[in-house]
C-alpha cells in the first residue's frame, strides 16, 4: 500500500505548486455578477440614449431640461465607473469569502501578483482611451476597452485559474471585430462584459466552487 | 528496481516535498511566505530548509530589505534536476 504515500505525495506536490503560483480563490459567483451589472448598466444607458434621440418626447414633457450630448456623455460614463466598482467591489468580497473558506490568505504573494499582471495591459488601456478621446476616436474606445480588457485576462491567467484565458480571448476576438462596427460599442461592450462574464463566471462556478463546497 | 532507486529519500518528507514544491514554481520565496504556505513554525521550517541547503537542492540569500532581515530560497540548478527525477519516479510508481 506504499503507492497510496506516493499518490499523495504527487497531490501534494500539485497543491503546493499551484497554492505557491497562482491566486485560485477567484469566484465565478463575482463573474456571474459582474456580467449581470454589465447587462443592467447596458439596460440603462440605452433608455438614457433613446431619450436623448428622441428630443420630442423630451420636448412635448413638461421638464424645461435640453439633453446635450456633454450631459448624456457623463450620464454614460457615471453609468460605466458605477458598474466597474460594483464589479470590483462584489469580486474582492467574494474573494475574501472564497480565501476565508479554504483558508487562505487573500492579500499574499499570488494575489499581488495576479492583481500587478491584470493592471499592467487595463490601465495601458486606459490611458490609451484617453488618447483616443483626445483625438476625437470616440468610436474606437469600445473595441479597445475590451481588447484591453482581454490583453489583461490573457496576462492574469497564467497567476490564476486558467479559465480566465479563454474570457481573454473572447474579448479580444469580439474587440477587434467590434473596430468594423464602430457605431455598436455598446451592443459588443455587453457581449463582452455581459454575456462573457456570465457564461466564464458559470463555467467556474461550476467547476471550482460547487465542486468545493 | 531502478524505479525505487530514483526516488529520492532527501524529498521523501511532506515538508521537504512542499518546499521544494513551491521553489520549482517560483523564481524564489521568502522564509514568511513558505512558512504561510507549509502551515509551520519557525523552528521547524528552519531545520528543514537547512538540511536541503546542505545536500544543495537550494540556495539561501540573506538580505536587508529597509532594516528588516530577509531570507529568500531559491531553488539549484542540481536540485531541479533531481525533483524532476523524483517526480518520475513517483508518476511511474503509481503506474502513470
Amino acid at each position: 500500500m506504499k503507492s497510496n504515500k506516493y499518490l499523495d505525495d504527487i497531490s501534494e506536490i500539485k497543491n503546493m505548486m499551484s497554492r505557491s503560483s497562482r491566486f485560485i480563490s477567484l469566484s465565478g459567483l463575482s463573474g456571474i455578477l459582474a456580467g449581470i451589472y454589465s447587462l443592467i448598466g447596458f439596460v440603462i444607458a440605452q433608455s438614457r440614449i433613446k431619450i436623448y434621440l428622441e428630443p420630442k418626447e423630451v420636448l412635448e414633457s413638461t421638464q424645461p431640461i435640453a439633453i446635450n450630448t456633454a450631459q448624456l456623455s457623463i450620464e454614460l460614463f457615471t453609468i460605466a465607473i458605477v458598474v466597474i466598482i460594483m464589479a470590483t467591489i462584489t469580486g474582492i468580497l467574494l474573494s475574501i469569502r472564497k480565501a476565508k473558506q479554504s483558508d487562505e490568505k487573500i492579500w499574499d504573494v499570488s494575489s499581488k501578483r495576479l492583481a500587478v499582471n491584470f493592471l499592467i495591459p487595463l490601465v495601458t488601456g486606459g490611458i490609451f482611451c484617453i488618447a483616443l478621446l483626445q483625438e476625437n476616436h470616440v468610436g474606437l474606445v469600445a473595441p479597445v476597452t475590451l481588447i484591453f480588457y482581454g490583453l489583461a485576462c490573457v496576462n492574469a491567467s497564467k497567476y490564476t485559474l486558467g479559465d480566465v484565458r479563454y474570457l481573454g480571448y473572447a474579448n479580444i476576438l469580439i474587440g477587434l471585430i467590434a473596430t468594423q462596427f464602430t457605431g455598436y460599442g455598446l451592443y459588443f461592450w455587453a457581449l463582452g462584459f455581459g454575456v462573457f462574464h456570465i457564461f466564464y463566471g458559470t463555467r467556474m462556478y461550476l467547476k471550482f466552487d460547487i465542486k468545493k463546497i | 528496481m531502478s524505479i525505487i532507486n530514483n526516488i529520492n529519500k532527501a524529498f521523501d518528507h511532506r515538508i521537504k516535498l512542499g518546499i521544494m514544491s513551491i521553489l520549482m514554481v517560483n523564481d524564489y520565496a521568502d522564509f514568511n511566505t513558505l512558512k504561510e504556505l507549509l502551515g509551520i513554525t519557525d523552528g521547524n521550517l528552519a531545520s528543514h530548509t537547512k538540511s536541503l541547503e546542505k545536500d544543495k537542492y537550494i540556495k539561501v540569500e540573506k538580505q536587508f530589505i529597509g532594516r528588516k532581515p530577509n531570507t529568500r530560497y531559491s531553488v539549484t540548478a542540481f536540485g531541479k534536476s533531481a525533483f524532476n527525477k523524483h517526480i518520475d519516479a513517483l508518476e511511474k510508481l503509481i503506474g502513470r
